[in-house]
């Protein structure tokens, strides 16, 4: 074990555990805000006890994103020193405005959120939900605007050993940004779709009298988040389409690696859909191929070929070297992870627009036949779980994919770690944290569990109980 | 040094005194949760105090953090690598604490014990450390001549770190028990009232011996002679004030002052450091600078930007806030959230 691995390790355990949160959060709160729109422009009070009910949800996802999120920002200082030194002038500035835009907005808001039901206007308490949506948009915003900087560096310099931040307009305007926001955004409001849709059907399956208006309220949030879910796995796939055909000219070993291409394909390039490369000869095997398809998904027509593995890695020894900082440099990134979460993503993103096509059909009005076959519930009860693995094959072909930079191009992943870090000290932080967030996600499952043995209707009587206050400055505090 | 160099190093100064102002009487609530609740209700009504506000009072560590990394990346990079066991200590106690809120409200009620001690468990680890690791580095730490620090556990806890860190905790709490009297009625009120009362004799003591260890064991008092006596007058001087306010049961101005000795503390701090960022115990030549430590000019252009449009709006919606949560908490503090 070395601090390189040990701090990989890391980062890749703390990321994603984040991130199992963040996309929950983004979403979840997106679908509350909009019932509670629907609750304030039409008066039906169901839509606010539906708000008022999932909305607790996503304060429980909330509570462990922000926690996670800490570890996330000292993370950089305490284990990447030399890569905060050589990034710190392009990487802090929007790390900052995320904090000060962003994170003072959600945290503020949701504080007033939560606690204001009863005491503000309904029109003032929904912009309150609107300001925590915005807040954890532009908080995206900001962070990819860093990460999109890792894949695709533009607008700066290198100078006296570090990055230099020459136009920060380029940096906002990098058309990596674009893709990659809109296509993670997306992918965490279908996160937070699926997730209520799920939740919903778990809640219609468990044995127990359900009250007839609890059993209305249930209804009209499977049809909201099965719409909304239909709405997002559609535009997912047009936003990953995007982002893939952009990546076969900026990052080409990244595209070649989801779709394992060793060797550059003829001018029809066939499409593998399964298959395993050997790590040691670069080679593949087992693989079921269709004739042509991947020229029709690369280039959106039938001709067209794709560059291989073995060749990229050839031009990129040429292009910047075969040894950096005295390491021998190869160029292959981990293909069989790349291509496997690959079909991981995108088959349950298929997925999810099909179940969420057939479940509207089947609770059109009049024709409700969904709630009476148990097993359809239980499909898209499961489904809650498939956006956290979307999510995850998503950043790590986005990451993995990056191998060997940490700044494409720049500056490799060997140069990046603290050096003066033991292996004693990352070795302990890694079993620290491992041991904290199995703890937290337990407790946390345990926590949603035991909050669904509630129902709409009783839990927005239960909050109805009143507070008496009293004015602070009545008695001559100052 | 440009100006926009010594802009932002206050600026940071000014983060953190925002973080310590805040965030500070978060911990002392917290803590006083386990030792001045005496029982569930009690507990939910100190909580119930903080409830709406904690988080964004939190964002000002990251903020603090992050504009540290914009601007100084070469502080930023010494001080969180060269800190590592104590920020993961501060990290874990800040997680344990940012969970409990929300985690002890969907608890079974055998369980809210649990997360009730995690919170006060928290709420002190996090200012005890932070105390540690600010007071051990303005005494110097072993720095080499890249910035990176290979610091051994007696160049983290010292007499010096030490007592710094307690009297930052003892502040953090006498804030907190300020802040509980001014936001509630009943017992707890006259309870926290009393508790801080007798505790500022204690504060007294812990100020006097920090002061003339600081004054042995940093060089604050040889480069700015003045700033130091006069950050450290005013230190004792709000202590001073906050305890007579809290006896005369004027609690806004208690709180308000407990608060201004917070930030004459960090005041101290950044005075001494001025115009160094680290000190290097090895060497003088090792000291990390305002000048060699920053961001390029056009990066500090951009971060002022920003600053200078942002916390003005911050500040207001954090002041309103407050306004529309002003009333006090009673005793059965059952209601909305928490
Ligand atoms: C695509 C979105 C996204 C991504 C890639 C990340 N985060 Fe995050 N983060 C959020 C979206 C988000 C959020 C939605 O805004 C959160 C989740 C829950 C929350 O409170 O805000 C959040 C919380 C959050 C917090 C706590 C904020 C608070 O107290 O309110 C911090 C300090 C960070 N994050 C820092 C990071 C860092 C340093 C990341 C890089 C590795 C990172 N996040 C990746
Ligand atoms: C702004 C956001 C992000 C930044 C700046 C960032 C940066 C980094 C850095 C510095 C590394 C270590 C170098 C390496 O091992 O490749 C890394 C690795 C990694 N990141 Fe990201 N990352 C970001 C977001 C994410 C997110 C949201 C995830 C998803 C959960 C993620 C997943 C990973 C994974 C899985 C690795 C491990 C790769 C490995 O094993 O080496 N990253 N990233
Ligand atoms: C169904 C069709 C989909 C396609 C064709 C697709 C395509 C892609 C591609 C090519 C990448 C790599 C981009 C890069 O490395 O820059 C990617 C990344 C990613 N995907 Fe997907 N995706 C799909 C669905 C989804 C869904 C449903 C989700 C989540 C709910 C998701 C979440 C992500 C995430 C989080 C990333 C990493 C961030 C990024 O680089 O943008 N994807 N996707």
């Amino acid at each position: 074990m070395n601090i390189v691995s040990l701090a990989r390790f890391q980062f890749a355990m703390t990321t994603i555990f984040h991130f199992f949160f963040v996309p929950f959060s983004i979403g979840t709160v997106f679908v509350v805000a909009i019932m509670e729109s629907i609750y304030v422009h039409t008066g039906n009070a169901d839509y606010k006890k539906m708000a008022k009910f999932w909305g607790n949800v996503f304060l429980l996802s909330f509570a462990v994103g922000v926690v996670t999120g800490l570890i996330q920002e000292f993370q950089f200082g305490m284990n990447w020193s030399d890569y905060s030194r050589f990034m710190g002038d392009i990487f802090g500035a929007p790390l900052a405005f995320e904090a000060l835009l962003s994170f003072f907005i959600e945290s503020t808001f949701i504080g007033l959120w939560m606690f204001t039901w009863k005491k503000v206007g309904k029109k003032l308490h929904l912009f309150f939900v609107w300001m925590v949506v915005f807040g954890t948009l532009t908080s995206a915003l900001w962070i990819l605007t860093a990460n999109s900087f890792m894949q695709h560096p533009v607008g700066f310099k290198v100078e006296g050993g570090r990055a230099v931040m020459v136009n920060f307009g380029a940096l906002l305007a990098n058309q990596q940004l674009m893709y990659e926001y809109s296509h993670v955004v997306i992918g965490a409001l279908l996160t937070g779709s699926l997730i209520f849709a799920g939740l919903t059907a778990f809640q219609l399956l468990k044995k127990r009298e359900i009250s007839e208006a609890d059993k209305r309220i249930y209804h009209k949030s499977m049809r909201l988040s099965l719409w909304l879910v239909l709405l997002f796995a559609c535009l997912n796939i047009f936003a990953g389409d995007l982002q893939m055909r952009y990546l076969i000219k900026e990052q080409p070993m990244k595209f070649a690696a989801t779709e394992a291409v060793m060797k550059t394909t003829g001018d029809k390039a066939p499409w593998t859909v399964v298959g395993y490369v050997d790590p040691k000869t670069h080679e593949l095997k087992g693989n079921i191929d269709i004739p042509d398809v991947l020229s029709i998904l690369s280039y959106h027509k039938t001709t067209g070929s794709v560059k291989g593995m073995a060749e990229l890695n050839q031009e990129f020894k040429k292009k910047f070297g075969t040894k950096i900082d005295g390491q021998k440099m190869d160029y292959y990134v981990p293909v069989n992870t790349l291509f496997w979460s690959f079909r991981l993503m995108c088959g349950f993103g298929a997925l999810a627009a099909l179940v969420a096509l057939v479940g509207l059909i089947m609770t059109r009005k009049g024709k409700e036949s969904l709630y009476q076959h148990r097993w359809c519930l239980w499909v898209i009860g499961l489904m809650t779980f498939s956006p956290f693995i979307m999510n995850t094959a998503g950043w790590l072909i986005t990451e993995l994919g990056r191998d060997p930079w940490t700044v494409y191009g720049q500056y490799i992943i060997a140069q990046s770690v603290s050096p003066n870090v033991s292996v004693a000290s990352l070795l302990t932080s890694n079993i620290v944290y491992f041991c904290l967030f199995t703890f937290l996600a337990i407790v946390l499952i345990a926590l949603v569990v035991r909050f669904l043995r509630n129902d709409p209707e009783e839990f927005a009587a239960k909050d109805e109980v009143q507070k008496k206050t009293m004015d602070p400055f009545a008695k001559g505090a100052f | 040094m440009s100006v926009l160099q010594i802009l932002w190093f206050i600026l940071i100064g000014v983060l953190f005194s925002g973080f310590f102002f805040l965030d500070g009487f978060d911990y002392g609530v917290g803590m006083a949760v386990e030792t001045l609740a005496h029982d569930e209700k009690e507990k939910s009504q100190v909580i119930a105090t903080i409830g709406p506000v904690w988080d964004g009072n939190e964002v000002w560590l990251i903020t603090a953090g992050g504009a540290m990394f914009a601007s100084f990346p070469y502080w930023y990079a010494s001080l969180f690598s060269g800190y590592y066991l104590i920020l993961l200590l501060i990290l874990v106690g800040l997680i344990i604490r940012g969970v409990s809120f929300e985690f002890r409200k969907e608890s079974a009620p055998r369980h809210k014990r649990f997360w009730d001690v995690a919170l006060a468990l928290g709420s002190f680890i996090a200012p005890f450390f932070l105390g540690v690791m600010f007071i051990s580095m303005i005494k110097g730490m072993p720095i080499d001549a890249h910035g990176n620090m290979s610091a051994q556990f007696f160049d983290y806890f010292n007499w010096f770190s030490v007592v710094g860190g307690i009297a930052l905790t003892l502040l953090t709490y006498l804030h907190g028990l300020n802040y509980i009297s001014l936001k509630t009625v009943g017992p707890i009120h006259d309870r926290a009232r009393n508790y801080a009362n007798a505790l500022y004799w204690v504060l007294y003591v812990g100020e006097v011996i920090f002061a003339l260890l600081l004054l042995f064991q940093t060089d604050f008092i040889k480069v700015h002679p003045f700033l130091t006596l006069l950050c450290l007058v005013l230190i004792v001087g709000f202590s001073v004030a906050a305890h007579v306010s809290s006896f005369k049961g004027r609690e806004g101005y208690a709180f308000t002052f407990s608060g201004l000795t917070l930030i004459s503390l960090v005041a101290l701090i950044f005075c001494g450091l001025f115009p160094r960022v680290m000190i290097s115990s090895i060497s003088s030549k090792y000291d990390l600078f305002i000048q060699s430590a920053s961001s390029s000019n056009y990066t500090l252009v951009v971060m002022t930007i920003a600053t200078v449009i942002l916390v003005p709006c911050v500040l207001a919606y954090t002041i309103w806030t407050y306004w529309i949560f002003r009333k006090r908490i009673e005793m059965p503090a059952i209601g909305e959230g928490y």
